[in-house]
């Protein structure tokens, strides 16, 4: 077992891309993503979400990532319908989603616990990038 | 009037006529300042309540209300399914097992949703979102409520007080949402949330009327 990962996204295809590229370096992980409306269309869905939660908590628990504010509401409201017990180990975290879901998934192939994985996602808001401008400064030096 | 099971879903089902009837009006309040989907995702979630009323009507207050909250956090799609859905959802735990409510039952319900989407959405007074038109909607029913006034009085000073509240979003600066990304060009414009919030309230106080 490891921790999973639930990818909430406003679109199905923006999910589905970025579980394909997080599972490159994590083969094992439960890797899934809860994009779009249940129609497929442009939103977020409760039903997805919960569904992804199921999936990917196989009892070591599981962070849900996202994309933009309202995501994080049908995400909170899904992690607050679930069972106490299980939504003890279901965590929410505001990172970057794309880095933090690669660095995430990397923290529970190599067998990181709940703490660990979460760590590993707030970690991509720190961790050294190869380049580009980082702040405004960067900018106008 | 007695608001029982029955006027809930009556007041229910002016909610949902009164969605469809601003439909449009509310997607293009959401496109100036958001992703332009308001009054179709709201207009969705409540057709799906309306068609869950058909197959069979709860027989309490506070099922009706449980049946809307879960139907609109299923079908919404956008942020405002979780709001709207948690709102239905602490005022139908807020009514409890009562068969029928008063002006003070329904004044405590709404102050339970509007806490509901404070907790929720993590929004304040004055972030330009549906708070700046339920905070002064709450306040507004728990002074009638306070005063001895039955439901129907209620809710048309919570509906009232929701539409000032809502004009009042046009001078303010998005902190919360889609909207806060546009920084000062959200000012000017009347926030979807706080206006589809006073629609619904206002479709409630007609209901209640009669
Ligand atoms: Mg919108």
């Amino acid at each position: 077992m490891s921790v999973g990962l639930v990818l909430v996204s406003h679109s199905r295809a923006l999910a589905q891309g970025l579980a394909d590229v997080a599972r490159q370096m994590a083969p094992s992980v439960s890797i899934v993503p809860a994009g779009g409306t249940d129609d497929g269309g442009i939103g977020t869905s409760f039903d997805l979400i919960s569904a992804a939660i199921a999936q990917a908590d196989q009892g070591d628990g599981a962070i849900l990532l996202y994309d933009l504010g309202s995501g994080y509401l049908t995400a909170s409201t899904a992690v607050e319908f679930l069972d106490p017990e299980q939504a003890e180990r279901v965590v929410i975290v505001d990172a970057p989603l794309v880095q933090g879901a690669v660095s995430a998934a990397i923290s529970s192939q190599v067998g990181g616990d709940l703490r660990a994985v979460v760590s590993g996602a707030l970690e991509a808001r720190r961790a050294d990038g190869p380049g580009g401008v980082r702040s405004l400064d960067d900018l106008d030096g | 009037m007695v608001c029982d099971a029955a006027t809930t879903v009556a007041a229910i089902r002016a909610v949902a006529a009164t969605v469809a009837e601003h439909r449009v009006e509310l997607t293009h309040l959401d496109r100036d300042i958001g992703d332009g989907d308001h009054g179709e995702n709201l207009s969705r979630g409540f057709t799906a309540v309306i068609t869950k009323l058909a197959a069979g009507s709860p027989e309490t207050p506070t099922a009706v209300l449980k049946l809307v909250a879960t139907t609109l956090i299923s079908t919404v799609g956008g942020a405002s399914g979780p709001l709207f859905g948690t709102a239905f959802l602490r005022a139908s735990t807020s009514v409890g097992a009562a068969e029928t409510l008063d002006g003070t039952a329904v004044a405590a319900a709404l102050t339970a949703a509007r806490d509901g989407v404070v907790a929720r959405g993590k929004a304040e007074s004055g972030d330009k979102t549906m708070v700046d038109a339920l905070t002064p909607a709450v306040n507004a029913a728990n002074a009638a409520a306070d005063g001895g006034r039955g439901v129907p009085e209620v809710l048309s000073a919570a509906a009232d007080a929701a539409a000032d509240g809502a004009v009042a979003t046009t001078p303010m600066q998005a902190r919360k949402g889609r909207a806060s990304y546009l920084g000062e060009r959200s000012i000017g414009h009347v926030d979807p949330g706080a206006q589809s919030t006073a629609y619904l309230l206002r479709a409630l106080a007609g209901a209640a009327a009669g």
